[in-house]
């Protein structure tokens, strides 16, 4: 298991588990990252930080700070980004 | 839902009692352009009684003497509230709105192509116990994602109707019309939506506390098992049950407490945590409803990640922006300007000609109010018109593209040591050409306390305003001496001045972020990132004439109040007949209020003549320009007046024989009018926005207290180090 925000650019991971000391928890399950779901590590903003995911078929950007409190397993069949 | 008295009154005068039917949906899913479909673009916009948010309602397009009213709620993504906008919507959807009498029907207005994450609010919304309909927009983009969905089989397993739409091109708006219509007739007597499932071992866990529930309410059994969900998963829920009265039950809130505690153990037991409980519980039960009804082809390479590769890319990205934004305020600043001086010229001559229409034995008193108190002052709020017209309609066009979502992205980190988020970045930037508009675009912020510090630095911008009077002091003072062979002295003072507001505004913002930290939410960044979109003008025009009319009619009548205060005071007492302007402006209660203040502003640098320009210019910091003019008696006199500098240079102090104004005196005077907030328009405006005088007055006193120390520092400071 890693840190959502250690996924490479382009990598596709299962979220595992979302950490209860994250901010604003609620607010992240609720946009779609529970566990079990895939994501996909689209960009790092220009600044590096924050970063933009899809989730749910949909484009979320969250701060590295929230996506370090997500842990994920990096799929094994990556796609060709 | 009970009648209220107004129903009744409804009944009476129409014939017809007024139906309401809400309107949700999250962000981006079209809801306003179903919204405009359903009523014609016939809507009527107010504000919820003590919030800014904005209240949309429109009557359904219908035979003559409809009346369905539709509530075009915020946008929102789930019923638990993170903005005011949030609140608002949940609060009329759950029948906790005095604003909503009758509402009898949500729509919920979902992205096809985006229908997991649309379908977790309506998860929720079914629990409300109203009859639901799910409108499906666009279904057009769910068919070029590769999504194909199985209208049928959505309907089965929901047990609600279901409408597809393409509402921007106005396919399915008559079917969603007649399922509206329908659906308000039958109220009262619909079969219950299908919701989460709450059986089996989850429910054994909960039973306890919906037992508890149960006999504290009058919710029904499946209401009860939805609220035992949400209060095992969430503290906040819990705390909503501390106030109901348990006079008739021995078991009291502590034995919720305790019974919730168990719960939440036994699934910590299970291996699961207990606060993500309720969400997981919604999105397994929408990846089922997705798995029976959509199936997912192959998608074309999305559109939107294309072109982010170009407008979120490292180096084009920041670089674009700064064009884009740089154009944007190059327009307001120049295109602006031809409608600004029509305005102007237009104003004047009407005051001239009613000056000149009035009979002679009206008082030349009152003549002079209407003159230059009354359409004086209506043309103060009309000449920023156009810059806010322009503004506004660039704001909207990017906020409809999706491009504002990216302008976030790219300048949140930027933001991150102000204690503010990306999304407070368009507020400011429009501040730098007129803190109003600025302050009007912070309503995008959800975050109430961001929005607070947004609101509350932004008149730190220098704003259009500040220029003439910047142009009026470097041009007479700051000599033309290049610096490092390609800068000069004038335009890196003028640069010093941007900078000395951008640097305030930081401060201030750290400052305010450590004063409201204590009980609120600290600020998080999860945003949607929304597919890029062609947006509608006929949609945009109707938004910037709607913000125009508030602008107008709401900040314009204590714009109008305060300017016929100023006029008054610069116009009483009268001189006697033959006296100077220069001697009348002296002896006027503005003379003597300045008089009165300068020992007060003596330590900046400043004397009483100074001091009649800061009060005047209250109204608007480019009054200065016009208040020095009427002081030293220059006719006809403007920023770039070669005379008015020359007085203003030539300008002795009668005792000592010195130079009044040094190079040095009117930095001081500049850097007060970088802080200062000289400016009654925006003091309108953020009484507007926060509903009550205590955040102007706030922002009065500090920006006053900010500029008097900083012009305080810099000319004493320079005294000692004799320099000036």
């Amino acid at each position: 298991m890693i840190a959502l925000e250690q996924l490479k650019i382009g990598e596709s991971a299962t979220i595992q588990t979302v950490m209860n000391q994250a901010p604003d928890m609620g607010q992240l399950l609720e946009m779609g990252l529970t566990p079990g779901t895939r994501v996909r590590l689209v960009k790092f903003a220009p600044l590096g930080d924050p970063l933009e995911l899809e989730v749910r078929g949909y484009h979320l950007s969250i701060r590295c700070s929230e996506a370090r409190s997500i842990l994920v397993k990096r799929d094994l069949s990556q796609q060709v980004a | 839902m009970p009648e209220t008295a107004e129903c009744h009154h409804d009944l009476h005068t129409s014939g017809k009692q007024v139906i309401d039917v809400a309107l949700v949906g999250n962000p981006n899913a079209g809801k306003t352009t179903v919204f405009n479909a359903l009523t014609g673009l016939r809507q009527k916009v107010s504000n919820y009684p003590g919030v800014t948010v904005e209240k949309i309602t429109g009557f359904l397009e219908d035979q003559p003497g409809s009346r369905i009213r539709i509530h075009d709620l915020p946008g929102l993504y789930s019923l638990v509230p993170k903005s005011l906008d949030d609140k608002i919507a949940s609060d009329v959807i759950s029948s906790r709105s005095d604003q909503v009498d009758n509402l009898r029907l949500t729509v919920v207005v979902a992205d096809a192509s985006n229908l997991n994450r649309n379908l977790y609010l309506l998860t929720q919304v079914v629990e409300l116990g109203l009859p639901v309909l799910l409108a499906l927009n666009m279904m057009d983009a769910a068919r070029a994602n590769g999504l194909q969905i199985d209208v049928a089989a959505l309907t089965k397993k929901l047990n609600i109707k279901v409408v597809p739409l393409i509402a921007n091109r106005g396919q399915g708006i008559n079917e969603l019309k007649d399922a509206i219509r329908h659906l308000v007739k039958q109220s009262g007597n619909h079969s219950p939506p299908a919701g989460i499932l709450v059986d089996g071992a989850l429910g054994q866990v909960v039973h306890p506390v919906t037992i508890w529930i149960k006999n504290h309410s009058q919710l029904s059994d499946e209401a009860c098992r939805y609220e035992a969900v949400r209060v095992v998963s969430n503290d906040s829920a819990v705390e909503n049950w501390r106030a109901i009265p348990h006079e008739h039950s021995q078991q009291g809130y502590t034995t919720l407490l305790a019974k919730v505690q168990e719960a939440r153990q036994q699934i910590e037991t299970n291996g699961s945590q207990w606060a993500m409980l309720e969400t997981q519980l919604r999105y397994q039960w929408v990846d089922e409803i997705c798995r029976d009804a959509v199936k997912q082809g192959t998608a074309r390479q999305g559109l939107s990640e294309k072109l982010d590769r170009i407008l979120t890319h490292k180096v084009a990205g920041p670089i674009l922006f700064l064009l884009i934004f740089a154009f944007i305020f190059q327009s307001i600043f120049t295109w602006a300007q031809v409608p600004m001086d029509a305005i102007d010229g237009f104003v004047t001559w009407v005051g001239a000609h009613v000056g000149a229409a009035l009979p002679g034995w009206i008082l030349p008193d009152l003549k002079d109010l209407l003159v230059n108190g009354v359409i004086g002052g209506v043309g103060a709020i009309l000449v920023f018109l156009p810059q806010i017209l322009f503004l506004f309609f660039f704001l909207s066009l990017l906020e409809d593209t999706g491009y504002m979502a990216r302008v976030a992205f790219i300048m949140d980190r930027f933001m991150r040591g102000t204690g503010l988020t990306g999304r407070s970045v368009i507020p400011l930037l429009s501040s730098f050409a007129c803190a109003i508009p600025g302050i009007m675009a912070t309503r995008t912020i959800s975050n109430a306390r961001n929005r607070l510090v947004t609101i509350m630095i932004a008149p730190l911008m220098s704003c259009s305003a500040r220029l003439p009077v910047y142009a009026l002091m470097i041009g007479a003072f700051i000599p033309q001496k290049s610096v490092l062979a390609i800068f000069s002295l004038p335009g890196l003072t003028l640069l010093g001045m941007y900078l000395l507001g951008i640097l305030g505004a930081i401060g201030a913002a750290t400052v305010f972020k450590w004063f409201m930290n204590k009980n609120t939410r600290p600020p998080t960044f999860v945003m949607e990132l929304p597919p890029y979109r062609l947006p509608s003008l006929k949609w945009t025009l109707l938004q910037v004439t709607e913000r125009a009319k508030i602008f107008v009619t709401d900040a314009g009548k204590i714009i109008l109040a305060i300017s016929i205060v100023l006029w008054f005071m610069a116009y009483y007492p009268r001189p006697s007949a033959g006296t100077l302007p220069s001697q009348a402006i002296k002896q006027s209660y503005a003379g003597q209020l300045g008089h009165f203040i300068e020992p007060t502003i003596k330590p900046l640098g400043f004397d009483w003549k100074m001091g009649v320009a800061l009060i005047t210019s209250f109204a608007a910091r480019e009054v200065l320009v016009s208040t020095m003019a009427t002081i030293y008696n220059v006719e006809g006199a403007n920023e770039t007046s070669q005379s008015l500098r020359d007085k203003l240079r030539s300008e002795r102090d009668p005792e000592t024989g010195q130079a009044v104004y040094t190079p040095l005196v009117s930095i001081s005077l500049m850097v007060f009018f970088v802080f200062a907030c000289q400016c009654m328009s925006t003091v309108a405006v953020v009484r507007r926005e926060t509903n009550s005088w205590r955040w102007p007055m706030i922002m009065i006193i500090y920006m006053t207290s900010l500029a008097y120390v900083a012009s305080f520092v810099v000319y004493q400071g320079s005294k000692l180090l004799g320099l000036g």
